[in-house]
C-alpha cells in the first residue's frame, strides 16, 4: 500500500494553502459529499464550546476532592467522561500527577496527539516542529523558553503519546488557595500548566 | 525505516515560539476549514485514522518540511480521496462532475455533529493475544524501528525509541495495531504499555540523571530484556 509516487495527487490543487482548502472543499460540497454547515458546526464545537476550560475543572476538582483525585488517577476515562468529557480523541484518558520531585510533560513526537474533550484543539508550538523535536531530548531547555525552571532535585519525565491514549497532567495545588472554591481554582488552572509546559497561576 | 514525521530529539530546529493562553484557536480562517473538512471526510467511512495519519507521513520529506501544520492535514486529505476512489485526479484538476457522489448518503450533517464528535472512535478492543509483560518488567525495543509486516508502512515506535531498555509501568489494555490497521490489514489488537525509558538510555548527553521519557508500545513493539 505504501507508494512514493512523487506525482502526488494534492499537486493538483492550488498551491496557496487558503485555496487549497476552499478548493477541496468546494468539490467535496458540489458532490454531495461535505455539507458546510456541518463544517462551521465543527468549526463552532473547538472554538467555543470545547476547551481548557473542561480540563482546568476537572483539575480543580481533583485539587478539592480527594477520592475523586484518587479515582482519577486510577481510571481517568471513566472519571471525566462521567462530568460530560468524552469524545474524539479523548477516548482512553490517563492523568499523571505533579508532586515535588517530579514533574511531568506531554508531546507527541511524531504527529500532534492531544486530548481534545479537555482541552480542546492543541496550540500551534504544541504542533510545531521544535516542540516535537525537542520536548523529549532536552525538556529542561523546552521548559526554560516557557519561563519554567524546575528545582534541580525535581526530575522530568516527558510522555511522547504514541498510540491512542490520551494524556493530561494534574499540577501542583498552588500555595495560598486553602479553602478557595472549585470554580476560583479552576480559574488557576492554565492551559500549559495541564501540558506540562506552564504552573497554574498563583492566588490574587 | 521511519519517516520524516519522526522528529523526535531531532536537532536543529530552533527555539519553540509559545502563542499566549489565549490566542485564537485558529490562527487563520482556513485552519479552522482543513480540520473541519478533514473530519468531515472522515465520515464518509473510506478510511481509518492509522490509515489517515499514514496518509501525513507519505508526503514527500520535502513537502513535510516546507509545509506548515495544516497544509499538510488537506495534502495529505487530497491524496486519500484519490487513493481511496472518492475524487478523481479530474476532480482536483477542475472539480469534476457535480453530485450524486455513491457516498453522498454518507455525508455528515450539521444535525449530527455534535453525537459524531461526542461519540469518539475508541482504539480499545478485546484481544486474544496474551499478556506476556508486567508492570515493572525490564523490554528492549526492537530495533530498527519501523513497520515489520508492510516495509516503509506505519508504525509508532518512534526512531529515537529503537532498541532502547525500559520499564514497564503502566499496562493500558489491549488496542488496535496501527501497524496493521493502517494498511486495511485488520485491527489485530493486543497489549500495549506504557513504558519508561531513563533519559540516558535514549539521549548521549541527558539533562539530568533522574529525567525520563515514557512511550506507549504495542507488546510486538517488545523483547524481555
Amino acid at each position: 500500500m505504501p507508494h512514493d509516487d512523487h506525482d502526488h495527487p494534492h499537486a493538483l490543487l492550488p498551491p496557496e494553502p487558503a485555496l487549497r482548502v476552499k478548493a477541496l472543499e468546494t468539490i467535496l460540497t458540489r458532490k454531495g459529499l461535505i455539507d458546510p454547515a456541518a463544517l462551521d458546526e465543527i468549526i463552532d464545537t473547538y472554538q467555543n464550546k470545547i476547551g481548557p476550560q473542561n480540563g482546568a475543572r476537572v483539575v480543580a476538582k481533583a485539587w478539592s476532592d480527594p477520592a475523586f483525585k484518587a479515582a482519577l488517577l486510577e481510571d481517568a476515562t471513566s472519571i471525566v467522561a462521567d462530568l460530560g468529557y468524552y469524545g474524539r480523541q479523548g477516548e482512553h484518558m490517563v492523568v499523571v500527577e505533579n508532586t515535588s520531585t517530579r514533574h511531568n510533560m506531554v508531546v507527541c513526537t511524531l504527529c500532534s496527539c492531544y486530548p481534545w474533550p479537555l482541552l480542546g484543539i492543541p496550540p500551534g508550538w504544541y504542533k510545531s516542529d521544535a516542540y516535537r523535536a525537542r520536548a523529549v531530548r532536552e525538556p529542561r531547555k523546552v521548559l526554560a523558553e516557557f519561563g519554567l525552571t524546575l528545582p534541580e532535585d525535581t526530575s522530568v519525565r516527558v510522555w511522547d503519546s504514541t498510540a491512542e491514549v490520551r494524556y493530561l497532567v494534574l499540577p501542583m495545588r498552588p500555595d495560598g488557595t486553602d479553602g478557595m472554591s472549585e470554580e476560583a481554582l479552576a480559574a488557576l488552572v492554565t492551559r500549559d500548566s495541564m501540558i506540562g509546559t506552564g504552573l497554574p497561576k498563583a492566588p490574587s | 525505516m521511519t519517516r520524516v514525521h519522526d522528529m523526535g530529539g531531532r536537532f536543529g530546529d530552533g527555539p519553540i515560539n509559545p502563542e499566549v493562553e489565549d490566542a485564537p484557536v485558529f490562527a487563520e480562517d482556513w485552519h479552522a476549514r482543513a480540520l473541519a473538512v478533514t473530519l468531515a471526510s472522515g465520515f464518509l467511512g473510506q478510511w481509518n485514522i492509522d490509515v489517515s495519519r499514514h496518509a501525513r507521513e507519505r508526503l514527500s520529506p520535502k513537502d513535510y518540511a516546507r509545509f506548515s501544520y495544516y497544509e499538510k492535514w488537506i495534502s495529505g486529505l487530497a491524496d486519500l480521496l484519490v487513493e481511496r476512489g472518492v475524487l478523481s485526479l479530474d476532480d482536483l484538476r477542475s472539480g469534476g462532475e457535480d453530485g450524486p457522489h455513491p457516498l453522498a448518503e454518507r455525508m455528515l450533517k450539521a444535525d449530527a455533529v455534535s453525537a459524531a464528535l461526542a461519540k469518539g472512535g475508541p482504539a480499545d478492543r478485546p484481544s486474544n493475544v496474551a499478556v506476556q509483560f508486567s508492570v515493572g518488567q525490564q523490554v528492549v525495543t526492537t530495533r530498527p524501528a519501523g513497520n515489520r509486516i508492510v516495509d516503509g508502512g506505519h508504525t509508532r515506535l518512534p526512531n529515537y525509541a529503537s532498541g532502547a531498555r525500559g520499564r514497564i509501568l503502566r499496562l493500558h489494555g489491549t488496542h488496535v495495531l496501527p501497524d496493521s490497521n493502517a494498511h486495511g490489514l485488520g485491527e489485530a489488537p493486543e497489549p500495549i504499555y506504557a513504558v519508561v525509558f531513563p533519559a540516558s538510555e535514549l539521549w548521549t548527553s541527558p539533562e539530568h540523571p533522574d529525567d525520563e521519557v515514557v512511550l506507549d508500545l504495542w507488546q510486538s513493539y517488545l523483547e524481555p530484556a
